[in-house]
């Protein structure tokens, strides 16, 4: 079925960066009440950049992917970049349809991401 | 409808007389809805604590109705608006009967019962609650009939207790006179529980909180559409339910009151039709049940409630809440097949027919999104209970609710899908 592809199954049974750091930059936490989907999305920054993420959490298997899958991309990337992501950021890396209900699900780490990032600019 | 017709009535030799059984190949045939494919599958419908599916008996009323008859009630002297008012207020007669109310002016129109439990919060609530009364709840209840209390507690500094639910899914009673207490004013609990499917014992309930002075409001939403509901017999003060859920259309459901609460109760809204007389210095209301009813009501709906009624009279509710009992008590016995299924709730004698559940493997919307792949629609979240939900320490759960016209077959075919469910997410 298409929700439930390959990739999204893979990364949902294996997700990749999940756990914590030594020494985060931050740590952010954010929930959906609804589903109770819960993520806490922890990033080392370096020069501006992203050197390492983790998340820990649990949730059904599109928002586990999504943050696998997020997780992988945004190692290396600058935060101003990170700024820039919006949905379709996430839709491109799942290459899924996601439905109206679900896509809160799937849009959850990017939301922790995006607070994190923003966040951390406004601190500097 | 043929399947009753050509019944023969029961024999009357045994002590408990079989109830009839339903006809459910008949019964499916009157339900349009029941024909559709998902996903090129036939649809299996186990979402009905959420809303039920309709008849063709009522979908042809709410059209004859618009097609013949529509009209504003209670205003027009013409034709149309007489007959209309007649088939409106017909309805709410039939309703009546349905639930054995003493009269249909006890019978109040609202859009659904979560408005219903909201009238009694906010009219009966406001003029009855100061500072101090409390209010006792249950830890199951739907948050129809928290959060108005709450809001009122926030508003009145009332308090608010709450029965807690043991492991099982029962209520814990035991300390059931320490939380009705003199200072109890009302006791609001549901009949069933739309998540773990406990069955209350209302009239023991009833008894403790009358003993104590409190009133008591019934939320019957899962009840009145799967078993037979008496509102005298219950002899509970307030009863709320919602239409859509016992094959009537959306918008339309309704409050029960004792008439002389009713009475003594303000309206909850102001408008046209819940007035006798309004002049720039003030108003008066209306009677019952029309007080509580500011504006044009939703009179295709209520009717449609009315046939609604109908069909469910002449299945006969004794027939459907026998046959989902044995529906239930077949899927708890097959449900545990599953590798890692844990069953919300307690055992077939003490529950109506829905099963809540989690999956080891799988989170519910991942078993809701897979089953619905497979033209299975359950229900999967927190199903508007979050207290009873935090109660068990979870976030959510997946939830199969069953009607008139499910059969073993299509429990079979639940078992089958969550096999898949857990052969998909195993890892
Ligand atoms: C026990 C219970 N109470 C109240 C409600 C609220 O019904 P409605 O959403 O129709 O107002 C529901 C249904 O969701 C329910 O199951």
């Amino acid at each position: 079925m298409d929700l439930y592809a390959e990739e999204i199954l893979d990364h949902y049974k294996h997700p990749r960066h999940f756990g914590h750091l030594d020494d985060p930059s931050l740590v952010y936490h954010d929930r959906n009440p609804l589903c109770g989907d819960e993520i806490t999305l922890e990033l080392k920054i370096e020069d501006g950049k992203v050197a390492d993420v983790a998340f820990t959490g649990h949730g059904c298997a599109i928002s586990r992917a999504a943050a696998s899958m997020m997780s992988e991309e945004i190692v290396g990337k600058s935060l101003d970049e990170l700024k820039g992501w919006d949905k379709e950021s996430i839709m491109d890396l799942l290459g899924i349809e996601v439905g109206p209900v679900r896509i809160k699900c799937a849009l959850l780490p990017l939301k922790a991401m995006k607070a994190a990032v923003w966040g951390l600019a406004e601190d500097e | 409808m043929s399947h009753s017709e050509s019944h023969t009535p029961d024999s009357g030799d045994t002590k408990c007389a079989p109830t009839r059984a339903l006809d459910v190949e008949t019964i499916r045939a009157e339900f349009p809805i029941l024909q559709r494919r998902i996903h090129g599958l036939p649809l299996v419908y186990l979402d009905n604590a959420a809303t039920s599916q309709k008849p063709r008996s009522v979908i042809d009323a709410l059209t004859r109705y618009y097609e013949q008859t529509n009209a504003n009630v209670h205003r027009g002297v013409h034709t149309l608006s007489e007959e209309a008012t007649a088939q409106y207020e017909g309805a709410r007669a039939k309703v009546s009967t349905f639930i054995n109310a003493t009269c249909p002016k006890e019978v109040i129109w609202t859009r659904n019962a979560s408005e219903a439990l909201n009238v009694v919060a906010y009219s009966w609530g406001r003029a009855n609650l100061k500072r101090g009364d409390h209010v006792l709840l249950t830890e199951m209840e739907h948050h129809s009939n928290i959060v108005p209390w709450q809001i009122l507690a926030a508003e009145r500094g009332i308090e608010l207790d709450f029965v807690r639910v043991a492991d099982d899914g029962t209520l814990m009673l035991d300390n059931l006179n320490k939380l009705l207490t003199s200072r109890t004013r009302l006791f609001g609990f549901t009949y069933m529980s739309n998540v773990v499917g406990t069955i209350n014992p209302v009239k023991e309930l009833t008894l403790a909180a009358h003993k104590v002075g409190a009133l008591v409001l019934l939320d019957a939403c899962q009840a009145v559409p799967h078993m037979p509901v008496d509102a005298q017999a219950l002899d509970v003060d307030f009863l709320a339910f919602s239409g859509h859920k016992m094959l009537g259309p959306t918008g339309i459901g309704v409050l029960w009151g004792r008439r002389e609460l009713l009475n003594a109760m303000p309206p909850f809204m102001g408008g046209g039709d819940m007035i006798r007389e309004v002049h720039l210095s003030g108003f008066k209301s209306s009677e019952l049940p029309w007080k509580f009813e500011a504006g044009t009501p939703a009179i295709a709906q209520a009717i449609g409630l009315g046939a609604a009624v109908d069909y469910l009279s002449q299945v006969g509710m004794d027939a459907i809440h026998q046959a989902e009992r044995e529906l239930t008590a077949y899927a708890l016995q097959r449900l545990p097949e599953v590798k890692g299924l844990r069953i919300l709730g307690p055992s077939a004698d003490k529950r109506g027919g829905l099963v809540a559940f989690t999956l080891e493997a799988a989170h519910p919307h991942d078993i809701a999104a897979v089953l619905d792949n497979l033209g299975i629609a359950i229900r999967a979240g927190h199903h508007c209970a979050q207290p009873l939900h935090e109660r068990f320490n979870i976030p959510a759960s997946a939830r199969a609710s069953f009607y008139l016209y499910n059969t073993r077959e299509e429990v079979d075919l639940l078992v089958k899908g969550l096999h898949k469910v857990v052969e998909m997410f195993t890892f």
